[in-house]
């Protein structure tokens, strides 16, 4: 658990040192991420020892992601005590994220899975 | 009158401690989540946005301000960061599912993130919203960090930003499975991806919640339309303004 919880925040903190030091545009978590998954992929076949690790980390992540929700409340509850921000315009606002989100979800879906039967079909007349 | 007195001054004293808030945001996410876990994972009975109703109601209630509050809840929203690298797990363990998929990743990338950041402009313009505004909610669809980042870098707000994409995550989260059903998308790796790729952290929450593949490739979706957004809205504004 410790040795898990310390991998990740190290991670993190890489991406963070990254972030700040090539000034990019993604956050320091997300660059951890994917620094971690590459390291996931590397390290996954070079040693027997980085199995248990990853297990190991597998574990604790779990536990944090069955909780992702939970993480949203508090800058949640900010959008809420300053909603006021959106003045005269938080009747537009509300209805563009409305329509705009659910016709991203639906097109989105809709052209992946599209895609994905495609895909399907080609893979079986080969 | 002496005991009320007292009562008074030890709710003066637990107030000021963040210990308090932290309680309070827990209790509230186990009503929220005893809640959804009720209604066989209803997404309309979704666990964040009751939280937030019910803490936002008691802050407002007693008065107490978002800073003094925010004291205690940022040990919970600091896990956020901790928490994005551990999705590396879910990814890594579902990746060959990944790979095999990997053509319809890129190909919806390509055409799901010029859609979302197109949309919003088409309708900030139909709704007659100042152009401000719409730099403002054009990186909505990414995850707050990614969202302000390129908000202050194309002119908008990016407090605003920050609150426009908390509301998109909350609204995807929460309506997205009606519309995905009613247009019958069967397939999960698709829904976990639309619901990545709209509506960021919180949906990838809803999704993960629902279905392992559904929440990779929500996941997935979240990171890769980040860094994409970051490009294309750069490019797009380039032939709107």
């Amino acid at each position: 658990m410790l040795r898990s919880l310390f991998i990740i925040f190290f991670y993190q903190l890489l991406g963070e040192a990254i972030q700040k030091i090539f000034e990019i545009n993604i956050p320091g978590p997300v660059i951890g991420l994917i620094l971690l998954l590459l390291s996931f992929i590397f390290f996954s076949k070079k040693l027997t020892q980085s199995k248990k690790i990853i297990k190991e980390i597998s574990v604790t992540s779990n536990q944090i992601i069955n909780y992702l929700s939970l993480l949203f409340v508090p800058i949640g509850v900010g959008v809420v005590m300053h909603i006021n921000y959106l003045g005269d315009n938080l009747f537009k606002i509300f209805s563009i994220i409305i329509i705009g989100t659910l016709a991203t979800l639906v097109f989105t879906a809709f052209v992946m899975e599209k895609i994905i039967n495609l895909e399907k079909k080609n893979g079986k007349r080969r | 009158m002496a005991k009320e007195d007292k009562l008074y001054k030890i709710w003066v004293y637990l107030q000021a401690e963040p210990l308090f808030w932290i309680t309070l945001t827990l209790g509230a996410y186990l009503v929220g989540d005893y809640l959804y876990k009720k209604s066989k994972l209803n997404p309309l009975v979704n666990p964040v946005a009751i939280s937030i109703l019910i803490v936002s109601s008691i802050l407002l209630f007693l008065d107490i301000s978002y800073d003094r509050y925010f004291d205690g809840a940022k040990f919970i929203h600091f896990m956020l960061g901790p928490a994005t690298v551990a999705l590396a797990i879910p990814i890594y363990e579902k990746r060959n599912l990944i790979i095999k998929e990997i053509k319809p990743i890129i190909f919806s990338i390509f055409i799901g993130i010029p859609f979302a950041i197109l949309i919003t402009f088409y309708l900030g313009k139909f709704f007659g919203l100042s152009d401000e505004i719409i730099l403002t909610m054009m990186p909505r669809n990414v995850t707050a960090p990614i969202a302000m980042g390129i908000s202050e870098l194309i002119g908008g707000i990016p407090s605003l930003t920050a609150i426009i994409t908390i509301i998109t995550g909350i609204i995807g989260a929460s309506l997205g499975t009606f519309v995905l059903n009613i247009f019958k998308i069967k397939s999960m790796s698709a829904r976990g991806f639309a619901f990545g790729l709209a509506s960021h952290g919180i949906g990838t929450a809803r999704a993960m919640s629902k279905n392992k593949t559904a929440g990779v490739f929500a996941a997935l979706a979240m990171g890769l339309s980040g860094i994409a957004t970051s490009v294309f809205v750069l490019i797009i504004i380039k032939f709107l303004f």
